[in-house]
């Protein structure tokens, strides 16, 4: 849940990131905090293993400027995508305000990506929270590896399998050459403001 | 609960607690965050360059684990925490569910000292965390 402090005229907007493992949630964020340094007044924090993978939480805050007088504060996070920690993914989504799932788009990752859209929409019951009520971005990242010969889903199958019901706005992307990973933040940002001014007034 | 919105006169009354209760004894920085990382109020003495949002953010996860290893040993919950350095030091401690107070120090103050301080405080922001709801 935002945070809004009417004293310093703050609004801090909490937004995770979510996919299966390696599908390039942390890559994402190191993609934003290169090409929008000016933005960001601190280092991205990241909570790692010796391989690498993230293993609490990445966390990046972002300033994205006024609206109406109040400044509002974007915190993104990532979560640990491997299946066995399904305890620390829960405790980041604590308070969520957006999420961006990002799904893997290669051809043998299909599986793995239902399983951990399920597991989301499990983990948000937890806190009361429903998939279908909260701002929701589908990413399909590494679109690029068709160019390198690797089988690559089509949108189509994606879209029937992790977006059928949900509905919401997706994007192709390739977090590791920026492609479209702006795009995806933009959408989530301003899906996830109007949905807490909506719930303000 | 809900407390998305804290008003005006409730940060103030929160943020001078914090001022006579700590600041005033030496602590350089208190703290008031949610468990999900978000500051809700900052009082410092004016020489603290902490960044302060990446560590709420660690602080909350980092309380969260600490509850969930109380949990693994039988206990309710873990209601305060102290980090020691060389020259600074965080104390940690439960305001209620969703609130932590976090107090960084440096050494000239005693742990005992600060710690009775610390209950003081949270008792009185309890009370005035209270009356919004």
């Amino acid at each position: 849940m935002s945070f809004i402090n009417l004293k310093d005229k703050v609004v801090q907007v909490k937004i995770v990131y979510y996919g299966p493992g390696r599908c390039g949630k942390t890559t994402n964020l190191e993609y934003i905090n290169r090409k929008f340094r000016d933005q960001i007044q601190s280092e991205m924090v990241s909570l790692k293993t010796h391989g690498d993978r993230t293993l609490f939480f990445d966390f990046l805050p972002f300033n994205m400027g006024q609206i109406k007088g109040y400044d509002i504060k974007i915190q993104l996070y990532t979560v640990p995508g491997q299946v066995k920690y399904n305890a620390t993914r829960k405790l980041v989504l604590k308070g969520v305000d957006g999420i961006v799932f990002v799904a893997d788009a290669m051809e043998k990752q299909r599986e793995k990506n239902i399983r951990s859209l399920n597991q989301l929409h499990e983990n948000l019951q937890s806190y009361k929270e429903s998939i279908f009520k909260i701002p929701l971005v589908m990413q399909y990242n590494k679109v690029d590896l068709k160019e390198h010969g690797i089988p690559v889903l089509p949108i189509s199958v994606l879209q029937q399998d992790l977006n059928s019901r949900l509905q919401v706005p997706y994007f192709e992307a390739s977090a590791i050459t920026g492609y479209n990973v702006a795009a995806t933040l933009k959408k989530i940002i301003s899906s996830t403001v109007v949905s807490i001014q909506k719930k303000l007034l | 609960m809900n407390y998305g919105i804290v008003s005006q006169e409730q940060l103030e009354l929160i943020e001078d607690i914090l001022f006579q209760k700590l600041v005033k004894l030496g602590v350089d920085c208190a703290i008031i965050i949610d468990m999900a990382g978000n500051i809700i109020t900052v009082k410092d003495n004016g020489k603290n360059k902490y960044d302060i949002y990446s560590f709420a953010a660690l602080a909350a996860g980092n309380f969260a684990t600490v509850d969930a290893m109380a949990k693994l040993v039988g206990e309710t919950e873990f209601s305060l925490l102290f980090h020691k350095g060389q020259d600074s030091n965080i104390h940690f401690s439960k305001i209620d569910d969703e609130l932590l107070l976090i107090s960084m120090f440096g050494k000239d103050i005693s742990l005992g000292f600060l710690r009775l301080n610390v209950v003081e405080a949270i008792d009185q922001i309890r009370k005035v965390w209270a009356r919004q709801e």
